[in-house]
């Protein structure tokens, strides 16, 4: 458990590293900068100045040294735009996030997992055909269509829930800005986490049901009938069980497609996260900030592979650690 | 004490009539990089400065400079204005106002990167009591006026000593104010919300304005922006986006305002990079190719005015004479005569996130070229990689826009048409690497005719001889649009400028359904 520890430390330590030098190599494709911070009418000489002063005259490898120095001190510079540092900005923006993203979460697995084992023990059945057919609409319908749609529909036409941004927030612990506890939050939480729960919940419901299939075919299963074992115990204990082992796995994978969507929605919904950041972040070329979110996420998905490996551990005992992955 | 009481009771019997206070919550498509006014000049930061600061002069949406702290001015020499300031006005933080601010400003505006370009023709700001100020000039300024309109006083007593200017980084100035405008800032969160407050001591005691708390949100994306106007969330949006405009007019209790400006939309013809340009007959055979009026009905659904020259009719370069022509026939012949019957191939670069729709007008106008078979291959970018490279000069036509900074036509020969000089700074925005001969000293007698006739005069024969050379291809001038509910007096305060005069901003109970 240790070593297998320690190895994945000095993997995510190369997988940061390369990503620092990816999104750093990519930073001259984006813009100017300077650009970004002056008006039409400044002349070429001012704007020379002002990019000497930020030292994007100096070569790659001394740019990228500087960045290197300072990211081990745990400085990944100022936000240009938001002038302020931008671990800091991104940590501001985290709880957002974060909450939109378990609500989604929370919503998958409420709906997901019922309709999913549904679909594998009745196939066929009309509701589960209806299920699979909401599935496959919702892997072929774009989220953004689906987010202007719910506005559209609650918001525009029904009044039912506000079309942007996060509501009042409360302080939690005094450094967590959060939207669960208040009722303006809840209410502005509603169509961004339908929207998200939306275009991650077909994946797992087709997963969980071609899964559960696959495992009441199985022998065992075949014996737990024959045996006369009740139908919750085949089906909740014995099928299931077996059935998360992937769904875990690949629920990690998920984690990046849910960073990816989250971007979108926080978009639609003009949501204060960290992927509205980044995405304006990109815009306006703050590249200190684009670099640092591209490694704060470079680290979550370092981690959550991390954990879904343990957990994947702790459900099936077979999985060793030690020799497994790497 | 007496008259104390009598003062009282006519305040409460003036307040009795005026309308309850409102809030307006606004969402405009950007924010204030910072709160320093003279940090970026840029359309966020002059809305910004309109609310927290007071400008000398404005302009009303008739296009008419409007005294504000400064209430008189004249000229009493050639080079020198003398202006007359507003009395008893104080900052936000209690210091009184006087010409000390002025003279401290003028000078910071001097130092200032991004204003120090409109500020050069000023030489010298001197005070000659506490309520009046002198005006020195390099030489004489026909658009002094128009210059004033960026001078919004800050408070000397309060930023002197903490006031640099720093581009990337937080200075005292990018986050404290103390302005003399009709709100003040309350709260800020970038990129999610400004919370602005009345002014109680406000000293516009005539404005009817009855807003007394703003919030701003900036929205960038405009189909969110829209929803959230529709849903109720907002009360006012800008900008509205053509495609929309007739949904925003049909939704109940929504209205919708235009104006026309004389924001430009042109394309540069490259002559460095292409021969074929510098032939007069080809670039009139492509100005004849483009047909402005449908690019403006199919593509910006009529909101927009299509342009065959620089100036739009508001400024004084405007020749009433010409006009945008379509002659697809003529053209075809005029490209034969230049030796191109089979057209040739060009690049071409335009911004896909900076004008309105301005992905679709490019693409529009790679087909209208297509006509003349002249192969055109359209890249658009980001905004933020256009400029890079539009800077670099790296395609044959470039799309460009443009607003006179001083509402003038001058301000567009000056950066659009001039000859590229770099110490002088004109030029700059001239992609085309081609000028009439002898226009930059035209430029610079237009910067210093004061006799209007005359003036006026100058500028249209620039005008004339631009478009005489068919050195640019201008396609139209851009519609500012706001949208809003029924209530919220926009229509009295948004102008072309697009700095709207929350101040004097009136909202009237909503209709109660």
């Amino acid at each position: 458990m240790l070593a297998f520890l320690f190895r994945r430390l000095i993997q995510a330590f190369f997988v940061m590293l390369t990503i620092s030098v990816i999104s750093f190599a990519i930073q001259g494709k984006l813009g100017d900068p300077v650009q970004q911070m002056v008006g039409m009418t400044v002349s070429p000489a001012e704007r020379a100045h002002l990019r000497q002063e930020l030292g994007l005259n100096d070569s790659f490898a001394v740019q990228y040294w500087h960045f290197l120095k300072n990211a081990a001190h745990g400085n990944f510079g100022i936000s240009y735009y938001y002038k302020k540092p931008v671990l800091d900005l991104i940590f501001e923006r985290m709880p957002a996030t974060l909450e939109l993203a378990f609500c989604a979460i929370i919503l998958v697995a409420i709906f997901a997992t019922p309709f999913g084992i549904y679909a594998a023990i009745r196939p066929r059945s009309l509701l589960s055909r209806l299920i699979m057919a909401f599935s496959t609409l919702g892997l072929s319908v774009p989220i953004f269509i689906v987010g202007i749609f719910l506005v559209y529909v609650f918001s525009i036409q029904l009044h039912m829930a506000p079309s942007f941004g996060r509501g009042h927030t409360v302080d939690v612990f005094g450094i967590w800005k959060s939207g669960l506890f208040t009722k303006s939050g809840l209410h502005h939480l509603m169509l961004p986490s339908i929207t998200l729960a939306f275009a991650l919940m077909p994946i797992f419901i087709r997963l969980i049901r071609s899964e559960m299939m696959e495992v009441l075919h199985s022998e065992y299963i075949r014996f737990a009938w024959s045996k006369g074992l009740s139908t919750n115990r085949i089906y909740f204990i014995h099928a299931l069980k077996n059935t998360m082992l992937p769904v875990i796995t690949v629920g990690g994978i998920q984690a990046g497609t849910l960073i990816a969507y989250t971007i979108l929605t926080e978009t639609i919904f003009q949501w204060p996260g960290m992927g509205f950041l980044f995405i304006d972040a990109v815009s306006r070329v703050d590249t200190p900030l684009i670099s640092a979110y591209l490694m704060v996420v470079g680290g979550i998905f370092v981690t959550t592979n991390t954990v879904v490996d343990l957990i994947y551990g702790l459900v099936n005992p077979t999985v060793k650690l030690e020799n497994h992955g790497l | 004490m007496r008259y104390f009481a009598f003062l009282v009771s006519f305040l409460a019997l003036l307040i009795s009539h005026t309308l309850p206070a409102a809030t307006l919550r606004m969402a405009f498509d950007s924010e204030p990089i910072s709160l320093d006014p003279q940090e970026q000049l840029s359309e966020s930061t002059l809305q910004f400065s309109h609310m927290v600061f007071d400008p000398l002069v404005r302009w009303t949406q008739d296009g008419k400079i409007q005294p504000r702290l400064a209430t008189s001015w004249k000229q009493i020499s050639p080079t020198t204005t003398r202006v007359y300031l507003r009395k008893n006005v104080h900052f936000h933080n209690g210091n009184l106002f006087s010409a000390k601010d002025v003279v401290y400003t003028i000078d910071r505006l001097k130092r200032s990167p991004d204003f120090r370009a409109l500020f050069t023709s000023i030489d010298s700001v001197t005070k000659v009591n506490e309520y009046t100020v002198d005006i020195h000039c390099n030489h004489p300024t026909p658009l002094l006026l128009n210059i004033l309109t960026y001078v919004f006083p800050m408070d000397k007593k309060f930023y002197e000593g903490r006031d640099q200017i720093i581009k990337f980084g937080r200075t005292f100035a990018s986050q404290h104010t103390s302005g003399t405008g009709p709100f003040i800032i309350k709260e800020r969160d970038p990129g999610v919300r400004m919370v602005l407050v009345r002014n109680k001591d406000y000293w516009d005691t005539k404005s009817k304005g009855n807003v007394d708390k703003l919030i701003l949100t900036p929205i960038r994306n405009d189909s969110t922006r829209l929803a959230a106007l529709l849903s109720g969330d907002v009360d006012f949006i800008f900008p509205v986006s053509p495609v929309d405009i007739a949904r925003a007019k049909e939704a109940d209790n929504i209205q919708v305002i235009t104006l026309p400006t004389s924001r430009l939309l042109l394309l540069q013809l490259n002559q460095k990079r292409r021969k074929e340009f510098r032939d007069i007959r080809v670039r009139e055979a492509i100005n004849l190719a483009i047909n402005q009026p449908l690019i403006v009905k199919k593509i910006l659904r009529g909101y927009a005015r299509p342009a065959g020259q620089l100036s739009a009719s508001s400024l004084l370069g405007y020749v009433d004479t010409i006009k945008p022509e379509y002659n697809l026939k003529k053209a075809l012949q005029l490209m034969k005569e230049a030796g191109y019957p089979h057209g040739f191939r060009v690049s071409m670069m335009a911004p896909n996130n900076r004008y309105m729709d301005d992905e679709k007008v490019a693409q529009a106008v790679a087909a209208m070229l297509g006509r003349l078979h002249i192969t055109v291959d359209l890249k658009t970018l980001p905004k933020a990689q256009y400029f890079q490279q539009y800077d670099a000069r790296a395609a044959d036509i470039m799309m460009l826009g443009w607003q006179s900074d001083t509402m003038d036509s001058n301000n567009l020969f000056e950066f659009l048409t001039a000859c590229p000089d770099a110490k002088s700074g004109l030029g700059a925005y001239n992609a085309s690497e081609y000028c009439v001969p002898g226009i930059n000293s035209e430029i610079t007698q237009a910067n210093r005719e004061m006799n209007l006739k005359k003036r006026t005069k100058i500028l249209q024969d620039i005008e004339t001889k631009v478009a005489d050379s068919a050195a640019v291809v201008p396609l139209y001038w851009q519609d500012l649009t706001w949208a809003a509910k029924d209530n919220i007096g926009i229509k009295d305060i948004v102008n072309e400028q697009n700095y709207p005069h929350l101040g004097d901003l009136v909202i009237t109970p909503p209709k109660s359904n």
